[in-house]
């Protein structure tokens, strides 16, 4: 029995933990790339999942069919706030870009609630429902696939970053503003392809979201509390610590809330958080 | 220069809209108010405050509109009503005396309700009080009747601490909070009472972890200790979580029979959700309100909502078994082109129970009227509430009301306790996930 019940926790734990890595990912890469904390990550995730909810309703489109329109739409909000907004704040203080990033989240936030009022959303008949069970283990079917896919979408994105010249170009701005420019990279360009990817990779795991979770205009500050911790855990700007520390989230979470109790799920959390942060204050695998 | 202007023009904009709502606020009941008949011999004043304006006046609207029925019902004639007020022209013990109601707007603010009811009692010279739906402002009028020694019947705030202050002048008809867990547990005798179920059921509660939830627990606890009821998990989870499948594992590992629940909107979403996607099949699963009866509850969850079992204080397929309702419920909406609703219902039936007991005083003297409201014995065919009557305690709360219990069948609450004002039969067992379309 209990075999099972730890089984069950650290599974439901996994998948949980790879959906926060996927969720936190645009967040370390935005800041890794050009030092910008973005305050507004929750609300683009709602803004991505209304958008996957849209093109359910209207065009009944499947959330899963419809990764590549929320990734590529997401793509483009990005580079448009880039250019049009946080281009004017790069040399500011960071309490500027802070407020500019914080701002823009209430400004989506009040726009969904004009919009789409404050009822909960759900899509309809989505192709995966149900669940998976072997073993007296049971798994919801569309939270695996947010899962596999949001490991899937870590792996392309590391490949993208390691192996392409593009992710090259990225690297080099990340490392050294001023060499890569020498060096004859054009740095506006690729912060606005940073901004573009981060929410991008933000756009798939919305609609990998909106599969099975409600949408409301509110659901981003539930998500972006937790992508914060994942990135500030995992360390600012690495890819395979937000990946780490998403799993270990999503694990600490299930294995406190289900042995020890579930009203201090997050404070196990949270301590996890200050202890690396104590012990390694760039997180796990932060490089700055 | 443009922006000052812009500033000049939002301001007035902003004072002509409060202006408006002020007036609206004030002119509304007086409106509704019946003139007194200039032939009746003389009239007896009661007054009711209740938040006509302010963050409350949806429900001051709905309640007012109550109160007016109610006054249209006693004053004027009815036959075809079954009630007993509807016969009659008045107050029959008075010479047929017309009713009349004076308004007062309390804001949703205590002190107002305070000023307001000395207000009322002092210069416009009322009988009795009636009021003030939010329990803060209730309990801000009820010192001041108490001081005047005039009776004060509140028909709608449900916050157990009203009751318990000692006061004489004090009536309650609405059931408070506490008494709403208490009917879970009714419900729950009732079902072993009918062999539906064997008693021995164990119960796991998943409640939110703030105020609301916790007192909810607290009550839930108590009362399962006392009815002999086996707790076997207590979850106290915050509404903010993610995901609750730590929640619900902990609840599947128990495999309870019943869950009791207290949850707002989006965690009774999760809940649900994590109960079908870890294949959690209790028998019975009990919600406290709130998230549960959210308008968008059965819309976002759809067939996964089917046979969730709430409690409820009105429900209009009530008309079934007790057709009063439904015959109120025709002429409310032909008056105000709303349903009625909770709130509305229950403000009406206070004053119907005012106005038998001043008509059972025989007085217009607030100490008689107090004496009457204390002998109040309503049946359940007297009243409009499903209740099974009215019935003060020595505290001045009715010991014969009850919250409902509403089951969700084929996407619409139905009522399914209590038994005899059901219009539905409980769908007990709950299918199994598996087993369910």
């Amino acid at each position: 029995m209990t075999g099972v019940v730890l089984t069950q926790a650290i599974l439901s734990g996994l998948l949980w933990g790879a959906i926060f890595a996927l969720i936190a990912l645009g967040l370390t890469m935005i800041f890794g790339v050009m030092d910008i904390v973005n305050f507004a990550h929750g609300d683009f995730l709602m803004v991505a999942m209304y958008v996957a909810y849209t093109a359910n309703a209207y065009l009944r489109m499947d959330p899963l069919l419809a990764i590549p329109l929320v990734a590529g739409l997401m793509y483009l909000l990005g580079i448009v706030v880039y250019r049009y907004i946080i281009k004017r704040v790069l040399e500011a203080p960071s309490v500027a870009q802070i407020t500019v990033t914080f701002g823009l989240g209430i400004a989506f936030r009040a726009l969904a609630h004009f919009v789409f009022s404050a009822d909960y959303r759900q899509v309809q008949h989505p192709w995966v429902e149900g669940r998976v069970q072997f073993a007296g283990i049971v798994l919801g079917a569309p939270e695996l696939v947010a899962a596999v896919g949001a490991l899937l979408m870590t792996a392309l994105l590391y490949w993208f970053i390691t192996k392409t010249e593009t992710g090259w170009a990225l690297q080099a701005v990340a490392q050294n503003k001023q060499a890569a420019a020498l060096m004859g990279i054009n740095v506006d360009r690729f912060f606005g392809v940073a901004w573009g990817l981060g929410l991008g990779a933000l756009g798939v795991a919305g609609a990998l979201l909106a599969n099975f979770y409600y949408i409301h205009p509110d659901v981003g500050a539930i998500f972006g509390g937790i992508a914060f911790v994942t990135v500030a855990l995992g360390g600012f700007g690495s890819i395979q610590g937000a990946l780490v520390a998403g799993l270990i989230i999503g694990l600490v979470e299930s294995l406190a809330g289900v042995f020890i109790s579930p009203q201090l799920k997050y404070a196990f959390v949270f301590s996890i958080y200050l202890l690396v942060v104590f012990i390694r204050p760039k997180g796990l695998m932060g490089t700055t | 220069m443009n922006q000052k202007r812009l500033a000049k023009f939002v301001a007035l904009f902003l004072s002509v809209g409060l202006l408006v709502t002020a007036c609206g606020g004030g002119a509304k009941p007086a409106e509704n108010t019946p003139a007194p008949a200039a032939a009746a011999p003389k009239e007896v004043a009661i007054g009711a405050i209740y938040p006509l304006s302010g963050p409350s006046a949806v429900a001051g609207k709905d309640l007012t509109n109550g109160v007016t029925l109610a006054m249209e019902i006693i004053n004027g004639q009815h036959p075809e009503l079954d009630l007993p007020q509807a016969k009659w022209k008045g107050i029959p013990n008075l010479g047929n005396a017309q009713l009349k109601v004076v308004f007062a707007d309390h804001q949703a603010d205590p002190n107002k309700g305070k000023s307001e009811a000395e207000r009322l009692i002092t210069q416009e010279k009322v009988v009795a009080l009636q009021g003030g739906y939010n329990s803060a402002v209730t309990a801000a009028i009820a010192p001041v009747a108490e001081r005047y020694e005039v009776p004060h019947l509140n028909a709608d705030s449900t916050s157990p601490s009203l009751t318990e202050q000692g006061f004489k002048y004090f009536f309650r008809t609405t059931p408070h909070d506490g008494s709403f867990v208490e009917n879970a547990y009714q419900f729950f005798d009732d079902l072993k009472k009918a062999g539906t179920i064997k008693g021995t059921e164990k119960i796991a509660m998943a409640m939110e972890d703030g105020l609301w939830g916790q007192d909810t627990a607290k009550s839930a606890k108590a009362l399962a200790g006392k009815n002999g009821w086996n707790i076997v998990e207590e979850i106290a989870y915050s509404s903010k979580a993610a995901n609750v499948d730590a929640e619900v594992q902990r609840i599947k590992a128990k495999n309870p029979e019943f869950v009791m629940m207290a949850s707002y909107g989006p965690d009774a979403i999760l809940f649900l959700k994590a109960f079908k996607g870890m294949d959690v099949n209790p028998k019975l699963i009990w919600g406290n309100d709130s998230g549960f009866v959210d308008t968008q509850f059965i819309k976002t969850l759809g067939k996964d909502a089917e046979y969730l079992v709430s409690r409820e204080v009105w429900a209009n397929d009530l008309a079934a078994k007790k057709p009063i309702i439904g015959q109120l419920n025709t002429l409310f909406k032909s008056k105000f082109g709303a349903e009625l609703n909770g709130s509305s219902a229950r403000a009406l039936q206070g004053t119907l129970v005012l106005a038998d007991a001043i008509n059972r005083a025989k007085s217009t003297d607030p100490k008689a009227i107090q004496a009457a409201l204390k002998a109040t014995n309503l049946g359940a065919g007297d009243i409009v509430m499903p209740w099974k009557g009215i019935k003060f305690d020595e505290k001045g709360q009715n010991t014969l009301g009850a919250g409902i219990i509403v089951q969700v069948q084929n996407g619409a609450y139905t009522t399914v306790w209590p038994f005899d004002v059901a219009a539905g039969k409980l769908v007990y067992p709950i299918p199994a996930w598996k087993d369910r379309k």
